[in-house]
């Protein structure tokens, strides 16, 4: 009898052991707090982790963009990259990210509880290339304003307009812009009515005109779209001044009921880049709304203060990504290590994913969004009510089965199958896997394949009672032919998971891990537990006491 | 003691060629439709592929009140003509599915969703609705996730193959695999005639299909590896026979178990889980099907055309040499009749 004492002993220490793994405990995150900076929180819950589509979040896919260069070395490159995304999301403030590489050429970025798409892409592709360069004040444009006419005419841009359909604007930040003013159609209608005046007169001259300071222009935000279309043609941007060039604001301006967005020309020459950025802070002032303040190390501020000394009286334009933030503001007097970023009219938010832009560093390689899923929360928690009354009534009809099937047997299998359900999310938990909703989906399924094992062993046990051997060598010998058949129908679905794990992607893959999961707990659970259960049975019974199979 | 199936006699063998005629006038149709519509447009277009497989947006919207489909249709096709609008589940959830090239020539994924979401809150503002589930996947990755996709299924044929023919042998591995890759074949023309669009997790239930027709499959073989090692002079048809008959209570119950939990996915899983509970439905009772009818006829076949040398797992040639005689002993009754 040692050998069944030894048996329920080895029981009792893998349900502890699996209950232990499945207590609640305290979990330290890190999280975003109203003011904005980032708290460890400690939480007491059950150590299963969730899954995107069941607690809601945003699933990203990076790539290489390699449409306006070529990346000479993508897979160092990558890595590069993944460090500067990751140090990025870190501070942005979510729980629990997850930042990896996933093939040779994809970062996968996993943010729980993060729903606002733009915002996270955002943070995520922005490469944070921080210049400063001196507005020109040649009226370099002005002099090759007839020169640029000429080429628009020539190469018949203006008309070329009338034929591209609202929808499909040169560039998405166009489109977004569409949607934000509400308003496609008239837009659509108002560009193509610019655009057969524009034919007429200077096509391009017409839609600029001088701003508030040198350098500075102004374009009526219904022309905005033509107009990058115009310095997206290689002629026109071969027609510019030499050694200048022209670039976007993010400021808009109100005169009457017009809108208006501004565009710079700038000299191409930078005086000094973000490479010697040592911090940035978000900050907001009553007079100019929200702000970056930032440093630079001893060497960008020495450079900083010559550079700008040579300049002052000149404007300076803070240049991020190609785009011109705010007003570029006049140089009083040579600046030193400390400088100030204005957002013009943005928000603390956007103020603050730039001063961790600006912190992490830019990207070594322009990277482009490949595949975006986000879910949201309340998504998440309907899923897994449905899941959790789906997996009731499936174990329900389990159960109802086996023990009006097998009587008393069926109630040792039952018994087997709740160390079953405790092992497997026990497993799950060790091995710190993620729940998702396939994962549960898959589990339950695995509750209808876990007692497979008992109707064969259980179909064995009453073949040799129907050729007249007593209970103990019935239950023995089924229990001794079942297990070939046992083995090899566990293995072939072990098998298969792990193929799935392989190349499945996501939530599939959690499908996969309770899958494999379910295989090892079914085979402990039918041929260790339930034999014990049944040996316990037997060294309880009389003589020749029938079994209830 | 309650038994069902208990001590059948069936001749499941015997039924070989109406089960064949019944398997082809359901596969038959499916496999003209498939190639016609592969022929005409590619092989994408003979199923109803998922966003994950095409490139392309999904979003789903949950509305405060009942939607108005038609409405919501013109909106969003007024903004991408091919735009795809469903109702997902119930008469308050929409999905709206932007497939393909539409999605695919504008530059940057999110920008489709983001444009939907736009047109959408401009009609009906943005408190009439909240955005569920969004889902935006670049042409490229769409390409290689089918490829995956494809590469999986091999492969675990591959494996699975490879693992029956060491723990039984080549020709039991190769009739087993048979027989699933016709319950893979019935589960695609199932797909195809009930139109269920393929997502991945379509592709996880039909994977997972192939494990559990596969381990039924092998429970069969394993009982008729285990009378042949008795050696009783039977013929191989008999044997196979006594092999499904015997495993049938266990074939039978483990199917129900199974089913009951799909049939509770099905039921209250939600809309998200109900195309591939259904699609695990029917490659169950397909496999199910298959380790009684195809897969041990598949074996006779094989074991006929290819006769063992002597020598070579002696049970299997003795169960030959014994169906021979019978084959004989048929073609005298024949004769006398």
């Amino acid at each position: 009898m040692s050998n069944l004492k030894w048996r329920l002993v080895t029981i009792v220490v893998a349900l502890l052991a699996s209950v232990a793994f499945l207590f609640p405990r305290d979990v330290t995150v890190k999280r975003r707090g109203e003011d904005g900076l980032l708290h460890e929180l400690t939480e007491r819950r059950v150590p299963l982790r969730r899954g995107l589509d069941l607690q809601g979040g945003m699933h990203l896919a990076l790539e290489i963009d390699d449409t306006k260069q070529v990346v000479a070395k993508p897979e160092e490159a990558l890595d590069l990259a993944l460090k500067v995304v990751r140090t990025r999301i870190d501070e942005f403030g979510v729980s629990e990210p997850v930042v990896q590489r996933s093939g040779s050429n994809q970062i996968v970025v996993l943010l729980p509880g993060m729903t606002d798409q733009s915002r996270a892409e955002a943070v995520v592709r922005d490469q944070a290339f921080l210049e400063f360069q001196i507005t020109d004040k040649t009226q370099a444009l002005e002099r090759v304003l007839p020169r640029l006419d000429a080429v628009v005419r020539e190469r018949r841009l203006a008309t070329a307009s009338g034929r591209a359909p609202a929808v499909t604007p040169a560039a998405p930040r166009g489109l977004q812009d569409l949607l934000k003013t509400a308003d496609t159609g008239r837009q659509a209608r108002d560009t193509a009515r610019v655009d057969t005046a524009a034919t007429a007169g200077g096509a391009f001259s017409n839609l600029i005109q001088q701003g508030g300071m040198p350098g500075e222009y102004l374009v009526k935000s219904q022309d905005v779209a033509t107009l990058t279309r115009f310095l997206e043609d290689s002629a026109v941007r071969a027609a510019l001044p030499p050694a200048k060039e022209v670039l976007w604001g993010t400021d808009s301006s109100v005169v009457g009921n017009q809108w208006y967005k501004a565009i710079y020309c700038v000299d191409t020459r930078a005086i000094m880049t973000g490479a010697n950025l040592t911090d940035a802070r978000p900050n907001t002032s009553p007079l100019e709304g929200t702000i970056v303040q930032f440093k630079l190390d001893n060497v960008g501020g020495r450079r900083f203060r010559s550079e700008t000394g040579k300049h002052v009286g000149d404007y300076m334009a803070i240049v991020l990504d190609g785009r011109v933030m705010g007003r570029p503001p006049v140089i009083q007097s040579a600046i030193g290590t400390d400088g100030q970023i204005t957002m013009g009219g943005k928000d603390l938010a956007a103020a603050q994913d730039l001063a961790l832009v600006l912190r992490a560093g830019s990207l070594p390689v322009p990277l482009r969004v490949a595949e975006i899923r986000s879910i949201g929360p309340s998504l998440g928690e309907d899923s897994i009510q449905k899941g959790m009354r789906a997996g009731l009534l499936g174990i329900a009809l389990v159960v109802v089965i086996m023990i009006g099937y097998y009587r008393f047997s069926g109630v040792l299998s039952v018994l087997g199958l709740i160390f079953y359900a405790i092992t497997t999310l026990a497993f799950l938990a060790a091995f710190d896997a993620t729940l998702t909703l396939p994962g549960i989906a898959g589990f339950i399924l695995s509750i209808g394949m876990a007692v497979d094992a008992n109707f064969l062993q259980f179909e064995r046990i009453r073949e040799e009672l129907d050729r007249g051997k007593t209970v103990r060598t019935a239950v023995e010998e089924g229990f001794r032919n079942s297990w070939a058949a046992i083995i090899d129908t566990h293995v072939t679905t072990a098998l298969t998971g792990a193929v799935l794990y392989q190349y499945g992607t996501g939530p599939v893959q959690g499908f996969a891990v309770t899958l494999v999961a379910g295989v090892v707990s079914s085979i402990l659970s039918s041929v260790f537990v339930v034999r014990t259960l049944f040996l316990l049975w037997l060294s309880r019974s009389r003589g020749n006491q029938p079994l209830s199979i | 003691m309650l038994r069902i199936l208990h001590n059948t006699r069936f001749d499941f063998i015997a039924r070989q060629r109406v089960i064949g005629i019944g398997i082809a006038l359901f596969l038959l149709p499916a496999v003209i439709w498939i190639g016609i519509s592969t022929v005409s447009g590619g092989l994408g277009s003979a199923f109803k592929l998922g966003v994950e497989f095409t490139g392309g947006t999904v979003v789903e919207v949950k509305f405060n009140g009942d939607a108005d489909i038609a409405d919501i249709r013109q909106t969003v096709t007024a903004l991408y003509a091919t735009a795809e609008v469903q109702y997902f589940g119930s008469p308050r959830d929409i999905v709206v599915r932007a497939q393909g090239r539409t999605a695919g020539e504008i530059e940057s994924v999110t920008s489709v969703a983001t444009a939907i979401r736009g047109v959408l809150t401009d009609k009906y503002t943005a408190a009439a609705f909240t955005v569920g589930r969004t889902e935006a996947i670049g042409p490229r990755v769409g390409a290689e996730l089918r490829r995956n996709a494809i590469i999986a299924m091999l492969i675990s044929f591959a494996v699975t193959l490879l693992y029956l023919a060491w723990r039984f042998d080549g020709r039991l591995a190769v009739a087993a695999v048979l027989a699933n890759v016709h319950d893979i074949i019935a589960t695609f023309a199932f797909i195809k005639y009930v139109q269920i669009e393929i997502t991945l997790f379509v592709v996880g239930g039909i994977l997972t299909v192939i494990g559990y027709s596969l381990a039924d499959k092998v429970v069969v073989f394993d009982r008729v590896r285990e009378i042949l090692r008795k050696g009783t002079r039977t013929a191989l048809t008999n044997t196979l026979n006594l092999a499904i008959n015997e495993t049938l209570p266990r074939t039978v119950m483990t199917g129900s178990t199974v089913i009951a939990c799909l049939i509770a996915l099905i039921a209250l899983g939600g809309a998200v889980l109900r195309p591939f509970a259904m699609v695990l439905l029917f490659g169950i009772v397909i496999g199910t099907f298959s380790s009684i009818y195809v897969a041990s006829p598949i074996l006779l076949l094989i074991e006929r055309r290819w006769p063992r040398h002597d020598g070579e797992t002696k049970g299997m040639s003795r169960a030959l040499a014994e169906e021979r005689k019978r084959d004989r002993g048929d073609k005298v009754d024949m004769a006398a009749r």
